[in-house]
C-alpha cells in the first residue's frame, strides 16, 4: 500500500558534507541525493571513517552542509526553528547520559519537552503518548525501574521509547546496536522495523550490521569511497554495491547468502 | 547568654518582659537564623545548578571563581588599605565597604565568565576558565598578603572564617531581595536543568536554547553565591555537599523534586551548624566554616560508603 502513495519526509539535493575551516575545506562526501519515505526503515552503512557520522550530523542540523540542500517535509532544514525541528526529528545518540538516576518513565517523559509548558508539567495527552511509547517498546514492566539498573539492551529500548514520545515524523539513530550481543542487535533492529510499520514513522539508523540491515530494511544508504547510493537491499545486491564497501583482501560479499564471508 | 524557651517566643512577638532578651532575640538571633536559612538554601541550590550544568559531581557554587572574586575584592580593601593610609583606611574597613568589595569582586569575575561563555561553545571549557580566573585572583591575594601587616592579615583571615551574624535588618533586606531574584531564575530553569541531564546534544535535539539556558543558570548561581559570599563570607562545603546528601536521601536526579529538597535540606543543615557553632551554654562562637566541614564531611563519607554506589 505504501508503494502507491509514497510521501517523502527527507530529501537531499547534491548535498556535499565535510568540514570547513578558515584555511581549507575538507570534503568527506559529495553529490549525495537520497530520499527517505514515510513509514520506511532505512539503514545507513559504510566502512569506518567513511563519513556516516558526518552525514547524520549534517542531516540533524548539528553541522552545516558544504553545499546542496536538505529538505525536511518539503521545507529547507535551515529554515526550521529549534523547537519546530524538535517536533519533526528525534535522535538516539551514542553519547552517555550524564545521569541515569531517573526512572524509565521520567526519562521517556523528557521526550515530551518540546510540547510541555515552562516548568515541564505533563498533560493528559502527554501521559497517553508516553504510555503508548512504553507499550510499543515492551517496557511496561520496567516503567518504574531506575535507568542505572537496566542492561544495555533494555536501556537502548528506553532511549528509543524517548524518541517515540517526542512524536516526530523522523527518528534518526546513530549506531543503535553497538555494545549489544547478537540477539539484542537483531531484537533492536526488528523492533525498529515494527515501529516504522506500525507508527508510519521514518526511521534512519547507521549500523555495521550489514547482514541484518539487508534482511530488515526497506531502503539502504550505502557509503563507499566513490559514491553514496540508496536503493532497496535487493537492488543494491543486484548492482553489486556491497562488493565495493570494503577493501577486497580479507572479506567478500556472497550474493547467495546475502552476507560477508572471510576469504 | 541563655534565654528560657518560653521567653524566646515572647521576645519574637515583642511581648517579653525582659527588654535585653527581647533585643538579643529580635535584633541578633532572629536575623542570624534567617541568614542561616538563606545561606544554606542558596549555597545548596547554586551547588546543584553547577553540578548539573557542568555534569560534574565535584562542582560547587564557587567553581566559576565567584568566591575568589569576592576574596580578591575583600583582600584589596583590607590588605590594600595600608596603601591609602590614615583616615581613609579606617573609613574603608567598614562593614559596607567589605560587602561592596566582595560583591564587586565576584561581579567582575562573573562578568568575565559570562563574556567568555558567550564565545565558548563547550561547557567544560567554561569550567576550566572559571578555575583559571580563580587561580589568578588567588595569586594576587597572596602577593597582597605578603606585603601586609599581621593585623590586616588577621582581619582578612577572620572574614574567611565566614559569619552568619552581624547582619542588620536593613542589610538582610537587601540580601533577601537579591536572593529571591536568584531563586526565581532557578525556578525558571527547572525544565532546562532536567533536559541537561540527557547531555547537550540531546538537549539541543529537544529544542532547548542551550546558550540562553546556560546563561540564566550561571546568572542565578552568581547572584546567589555572590551575595552570600558578600554578606556571610566564603562558606565552604555546604554548596558541594548538600546536593549530594539530598540525592542520596531522595534517590533521584529529577530537579522538580531535588530543587525544593535541596532548599529545605540546605536551610536545615545550616541552622544545625549554626547552633553547634554557638556552643550552647558557652560564651564562645566557633567559626562557621570549620563547623560546616567538621559535621558535613563525615556525613557525606558515611552516606557514600553505606550506599557503596554513588548516584549522580
Amino acid at each position: 500500500m505504501r508503494e502507491k502513495n509514497k510521501h517523502i519526509i527527507l530529501k537531499t539535493e547534491n548535498l556535499s558534507i565535510g568540514y570547513k575551516s578558515k584555511k581549507d575545506t575538507s570534503v568527506i562526501a559529495n553529490n549525495i541525493n537520497i530520499e527517505l519515505n514515510q513509514g520506511e526503515l532505512i539503514g545507513l552503512v559504510g566502512a569506518n571513517g567513511i563519513g556516516k557520522s558526518t552525514l547524520l550530523r549534517t542531516l540533524t542540523s548539528i553541522q552545516q552542509p558544504l553545499e546542496g540542500n536538505i529538505h525536511l517535509n518539503e521545507k529547507a532544514l535551515e529554515n526550521y526553528s529549534a523547537i519546530e525541528l524538535a517536533k519533526t526529528m528525534s535522535l538516539v545518540l551514542t553519547e552517555q547520559l550524564m545521569s541515569k538516576n531517573l526512572s524509565v518513565f521520567e526519562l521517556i517523559a523528557l521526550g515530551r519537552q518540546p510540547y510541555t509548558n515552562w516548568v515541564g508539567n505533563l498533560s493528559e495527552n502527554d501521559f497517553s503518548i508516553i504510555n503508548k511509547a512504553i507499550e510499543q517498546t515492551n517496557l511496561s514492566n520496567l516503567k518504574h525501574r531506575k535507568c542505572f539498573e537496566l542492561s544495555d539492551g533494555q536501556f537502548q529500548k528506553v532511549m528509543i521509547a524517548r524518541a517515540l514520545a517526542q512524536d516526530t515524523n523522523l527518528i534518526i539513530l546513530d549506531e543503535p546496536t553497538t555494545h549489544l550481543d547478537m540477539y539484542h542487535k537483531a531484537y533492536i533492529l526488528k523492533l525498529l522495523q515494527k515501529l516504522a510499520k506500525d507508527t508510519n514513522k521514518t526511521i534512519l539508523f547507521s549500523s555495521h550490521e550489514i547482514d541484518l540491515a539487508i534482511q530488515l530494511c526497506n531502503t539502504m544508504v550505502v557509503m563507499t569511497n566513490s559514491q553514496v547510493i540508496s536503493d532497496s537491499p535487493y537492488n543494491l545486491i543486484e548492482k553489486s554495491v556491497f562488493e565495493s564497501l570494503f577493501p577486497k583482501d580479507l572479506i567478500n560479499f556472497d550474493k547467495k547468502t546475502r552476507s560477508f564471508k572471510v576469504k | 547568654m541563655s534565654i528560657p524557651f518560653k521567653e524566646v517566643f515572647n521576645s519574637v512577638f515583642g511581648v517579653s518582659e525582659n527588654e535585653s532578651w527581647q533585643y538579643i532575640i529580635q535584633d541578633y538571633r532572629l536575623p542570624k537564623a534567617i541568614t542561616a536559612i538563606l545561606v544554606g538554601s542558596g549555597l545548596g541550590i547554586s551547588g546543584l545548578l553547577m553540578q548539573t550544568l557542568f555534569r560534574n559531581p565535584l562542582a560547587g557554587p564557587f567553581v566559576l571563581g565567584i568566591s575568589s572574586g569576592a576574596s580578591f575584592g575583600v583582600a584589596l580593601v583590607i590588605l590594600g588599605s595600608g596603601l591609602f593610609g590614615g583616615v581613609f583606611a579606617t573609613l574603608l574597613i567598614s562593614k559596607w565597604s567589605i560587602v561592596i568589595a566582595a560583591s564587586l569582586g565576584s561581579f567582575l569575575v562573573l562578568l568575565a565568565v559570562l563574556l567568555v561563555s558567550s564565545k565558548v561553545r563547550d561547557t567544560m571549557a567554561i569550567l576550566i576558565i572559571g578555575l583559571m580566573f580563580g587561580s589568578i585572583t588567588a595569586a594576587v591575594v597572596s602577593v597582597l598578603s605578603y606585603f601586609s601587616s599581621a593585623e590586616q592579615l588577621q582581619q582578612y583571615i577572620f572574614w574567611g572564617f565566614g559569619s552568619l551574624g552581624n547582619l542588620s535588618w536593613n542589610e538582610l533586606f537587601i540580601f533577601f531581595c537579591i536572593y529571591i531574584f536568584g531563586i526565581l531564575l532557578t525556578i525558571v530553569s527547572i525544565k532546562a536543568l532536567n533536559t541537561f541531564l540527557l547531555g547537550e546534544n540531546y538537549a539541543k535535539s529537544l529544542g532547548l536554547n542551550i546558550k540562553q539556558s546556560r546563561l540564566i543558570i550561571i546568572l542565578a548561581t552568581s547572584l546567589l553565591a555572590g551575595t552570600i559570599t558578600a554578606f556571610a563570607g566564603p562558606i565552604a562545603f555546604i554548596g558541594l555537599a548538600i546536593p549530594h546528601m539530598t540525592r542520596q536521601l531522595f534517590n533521584t536526579s529529577n530537579h522538580k523534586i531535588l530543587l525544593p529538597a535541596v532548599f529545605l535540606f540546605g536551610a536545615i543543615v545550616m541552622l544545625i551548624c549554626d547552633s553547634i557553632a554557638q556552643l550552647p551554654t558557652s560564651d564562645y562562637t566557633l567559626p562557621i566554616n570549620a563547623i560546616t566541614s567538621l559535621i558535613g564531611a563525615p556525613v557525606v563519607i558515611w552516606l557514600l560508603v553505606r550506599k557503596r554506589k554513588m548516584s549522580f
